[in-house]
């Protein structure tokens, strides 16, 4: 007669809540919602009165109101198709089962990781009048801003959902269709329901990361297709108007917390379900499959167009075809364009996204295991519901605002990080958490929690029940979250930028400087290097894949 | 009891994350002669190794480079953090920002002692930046031409801002968005200051109807739309610097392939200047004359890809031989300049990229 609600909290756990609480919101306090309120109140506060003037000026101007319209277009849109396209994909490369899967799943990230100033330039030189996909005539249209959007996030509904569905017990499945439902009612009432709090989690992700993607919109649109970020960027560092800019940044936020209500609403009914180890539930590809497999394949083919076309640049050498770009890499340049070698710049990057991951991980695994649990109070649910929306806000504002709010507030002991290399990592941590935390969510909150409860009664102390059954079922889907992590923390750059240091400068800040020079020697050299940081990423997140967590098989 | 250790134990690692981030501050050492000074610049800045190390040879001080993304946002970080300064020395304000430098307050007085009268066409007027700020270089913005391209059509090539008009260079012209692009602003000023206030906008509408191409950034417009001997593009003519030919010259070559149209160029100077609050001041006059020095002056072209200041820097071989200067390169006021720089923007984004 064991009700679970007689097991009372034991203060081991009541501590463990607050510090898994209260470290992540402490982190995401001081190197965002600090620095962001700070250069949203100076624009707002004149000579020390709050002056909200700002909002009808700026918020009436019709370009404004085109500029919001075409963010959430543009975003809800990139979103929905990555979701159509990603969830194909995810199907075939996390449920079926055949060789060179682990490889293909790295290699979706790829685009993830490449510079968009490089991307830019690759989609420009297909789409241009004259280009391989010149007949299309897409270049500087708004279908050239959304290929380009799907193709940097449809990684995100890959992995996210992906990383669940590997999980899911098939049998389910399987005693639908014993019981005569067919494949797309087994799909929609069976699969989808299940899946549904993933999917909500990676389209909102992507969202966020469209409504605030910058040099994409810009470098593809051909400057027509402003957005809320653009404009931003335009008004604080072109003009100095801060005024503008806190409207913006303000309305920026409205827009980014609204769908994340929406989200957590669509997330809301969250269903137990029982798991299994993953790795053992992938099955052999069938005839049914094959729709699904032609989308994977179509989808492939696109992502490997500008990426191919890349590869051919980075071989094209002012005498022929030849690795004269790669061997470059090993010297400042023939010019002396760079202060460090590439490699040098490769080791600074990928130093700098170890540390980065493991803060995004320590962080995110924290803040998810307090987020899974299910209060009985209504109240803390809606606080735990507030608290998993913070830590996705600082995908959806600025990296502007952010960069300049650390110069303004992260300026006194103890807090004197200004010109402190450290500053970097935790601002690609900072980027990097959400995904870990929805790539770790989904799967948590799918625990059924009398497993939990089963452990307590049977004398299990909190410590024990949290690693015998949240971490050995998290065990993967943390894999998962720490290469996806890994992959944003080296592909930054829009943070990277602002707060690194020249002397220690990361691999897509030294391509975004060769870039910048003419010289075909300079600009083959930042393609070279491009292949070179996708290369090694994709090497790195398929050596993750390859680990095994023993703790699996207790399941 | 137990249970409680381990949490804690876990406390202790998360609390350790946090102390560590907060560890890293940096103490400054206030007196006389620092051992470090900071050097506020912009991310194109770039010297060879061990130029910076011989100011440190000279004086015994360090000098630690900080960047803060590009010109624009450089000075708005120095608006913005005017209270508590971002280090000592700054380099990288050019003209389009200067007024709004000097305005704002943000520097102290001082201009490098050895300015000479070979050096006054860089300074700033007086009262507008010529007691704060110290010319380091400077780089024409003008239109490149892609020799080979005209040859092979047998077109002559523009030489003028109006030739660009004419109905035979139809769709031939790329050039940067003004208002995400320095070097695109660059060339919208220097149509400013050709057609004056009032002209430039019916300049540009023709330009519009003559099929002129308008890209996001210079990579963009350089590396995708201009034919030039390193892209694939169409377009032979592209609003780049005066510097970008030598850097197409492929070794042992004798002729360059694109080149500048003299007559199309504005002139960008960059300025280095004593942070206001600074507690060094007198090293940091010491590292404003640095920079202005031949040692740090012959550095600059093959590393910034622009031309040094000072009378006495020389010049690398293939820039005496293949980098023009303009002789008379349009001028628009800094202080005009920053007074219109949001009109002037929004009206050429409406007629421009409508």
């Amino acid at each position: 007669m064991t009700h679970p609600s007689r097991v009372k909290p034991a203060p081991g756990t009541i501590l463990a809540i607050v510090l898994g609480a209260g470290v992540p919101l402490a982190f995401v306090g001081l190197f965002f919602a600090w620095p962001v309120a700070a250069m949203v109140g100076r624009g707002l506060f004149v000579d020390g009165a709050l002056d909200l003037a700002g909002f009808g000026d700026v918020l009436t101007r019709p370009r404004t109101l085109r500029l919001i319209g075409l963010t959430i277009g543009q975003a809800a849109l990139a979103s929905v198709v990555c979701v159509v396209l990603g969830l194909p994909i995810a199907h075939v490369l996390y449920r079926l089962k055949f060789r060179g899967q682990r490889m293909l799943r790295a290699l979706v990230v790829l685009p993830f990781v490449l510079p968009t100033v490089v991307v830019g330039v690759a989609f420009r030189t297909l789409l241009r009048e004259g280009g391989l996909l010149g007949g299309l005539h897409l270049d500087g249209t708004f279908a050239a801003i959304m290929l380009a959007l799907v193709f940097f996030n449809v990684a995100v509904v890959v992995r996210t959902v992906g990383t669940t569905w590997e999980g899911l017990d098939q049998r389910q499945e399987e005693a639908a269709r014993v019981l005569g439902a067919g494949p797309v009612r087994v799909w929609l009432t069976v699969t989808l329901p299940r899946l549904a709090p993933a999917i909500t989690s990676a389209a909102s992700i992507v969202f966020l990361f469209c409504s605030t993607a910058f040099g994409v919109v810009l470098v593809l649109g051909g400057t027509k297709f402003g957005t809320i970020e653009t404009e931003i960027y335009l008004l604080t560092t072109q003009f100095l108007d801060l005024r503008g800019a806190s409207v913006l940044s303000v309305t920026q936020l409205v827009v980014v917390v609204l769908v994340l209500l929406v989200a957590a609403r669509a997330r809301g009914r969250r269903t137990a379900q029982k798991r299994v180890a993953s790795g053992r539930s992938g099955r052999a590809p069938r005839l049914g499959d094959l729709p699904s497999i032609v989308v994977t394949l179509a989808v492939a083919a696109f992502l490997a167009l500008p990426i191919v076309a890349l590869l051919l640049r980075s071989l094209r050498t002012a005498d022929g075809w030849g690795l004269g770009n790669y061997l470059a890499l090993g010297t400042t340049g023939s010019r002396n364009a760079l202060v460090v070698p590439v490699w040098v710049a490769l080791g600074n990057s990928l130093v700098i996204a170890v540390q980065a991951t493991a803060i995004a991980l320590v962080i995110g695994l924290a803040a998810s295991m307090v987020i899974s649990r299910r209060p009985r109070s209504s109240g803390l649910r809606r606080s735990l519901a507030g608290f998993d929306a913070v830590l996705m806000l600082p995908l959806g504002v600025s990296a502007v605002t952010v960069g300049f709010g650390f110069l303004i507030t992260l300026n006194t002991p103890p807090f004197d990080l200004r010109s402190s290399p450290v500053l970097v990592p935790i601002a690609q941590a900072l980027v990097a958490l959400p995904l870990v935390v929805r790539t770790i969510l989904p799967v948590l909150t799918g625990i059924d929690g009398r497993m939990r409860e089963s452990a307590a009664v049977l004398g299990s102390p909190p410590w024990r029940v949290l690693r015998d059954v949240d971490l050995a079922i998290v065990g993967r889907p943390v894999l998962a979250a720490s290469g996806f992590a890994f992959a944003v923390a080296l592909g930054e750059f829009g943070a990277t930028s602002f707060l690194s240091r020249p002397d220690r400068p990361t691999l897509p800040v030294v391509i975004f400087r060769l870039i910048g020079l003419p010289g075909g020697d300079n600009f083959g050299m930042a393609i070279a290097a491009s292949v070179v940081l996708a290369a090694v990423t994709v090497a790195v997140i398929a050596l993750v894949e390859r680990l095994r967590v023993g703790t699996m098989g207790a399941f | 009891m137990q249970t409680r250790k381990k949490t804690l134990a876990g406390a202790g690692i998360l609390l350790a994350v946090g102390l560590a981030v907060s560890s890293c501050a940096s103490d400054a050492a206030p007196g006389a002669t620092p051992d470090k000074l900071v050097l506020v610049t912009h991310d194109s800045f770039n010297l060879s190794e061990g130029t910076l190390a011989k100011f440190t040879d000279e004086t015994g001080i360090e000098v630690e480079v900080q960047a803060s993304g590009d010109a624009g946002q450089l000075v708005n970080s120095l608006v913005l953090t005017k209270d508590s300064p971002l280090g000592d020395v700054v380099f990288g304000i050019d003209n389009t920002f200067a007024s709004r430098a000097v305005n704002e307050g943000v520097l102290a007085d001082y201009a490098s002692k050895d300015l000479t009268d070979a050096e006054e066409q860089y300074l700033l007027p007086a009262g507008s930046g010529r007691e704060q700020l110290t010319p380091i270089d400077n780089g024409d913005v003008c239109v490149n031409v892609d020799h080979e391209w005209f040859a092979e059509a047998g077109i002559a090539e523009p030489v003028t801002l109006d030739d660009l008009l004419k109905p035979e260079y139809k769709d031939l012209f790329v050039t940067p968005a003004a208002n995400s692009s320095s070097p695109g602003l660059a060339f919208l000023l220097a149509t400013i200051a050709a057609k004056g206030e009032d002209g430039w906008q019916d300049y540009w509408s023709k330009l519009v109807d003559n099929g002129v191409k308008i890209d996001a950034g210079w990579s963009d417009a350089y590396y995708v739309d201009f034919s030039g001997p390193s892209s694939d593009g169409d377009r032979p003519l592209v609003v780049s610097y005066a510097s970008s030919p030598p850097a197409e010259v492929t070794e042992g070559a004798t002729e360059a392939p694109t080149g500048a149209l003299l007559d199309t160029c504005f002139r960008q100077t960059e300025y280095a200047g004593v942070i206001a609050g600074t507690e060094n001041q007198a090293a940091a006059e010491k590292l404003v004359d640095f920079l202005f020095s031949t040692t740090v002056q012959n550095d600059i072209p093959e590393n910034m890809y622009v031309f040094p200041v000072n009378a006495e820097a020389t010049l690398p071989e293939t820039w005496a031989k293949f980098a023009a200067i303009a002789d008379d390169p349009f001028v628009v006021a800094p202080d005009e300049i920053d007074a219109n720089r949001e009109t002037w923007l929004s009206e050429w984004a409406a007629i421009a990229t409508p």
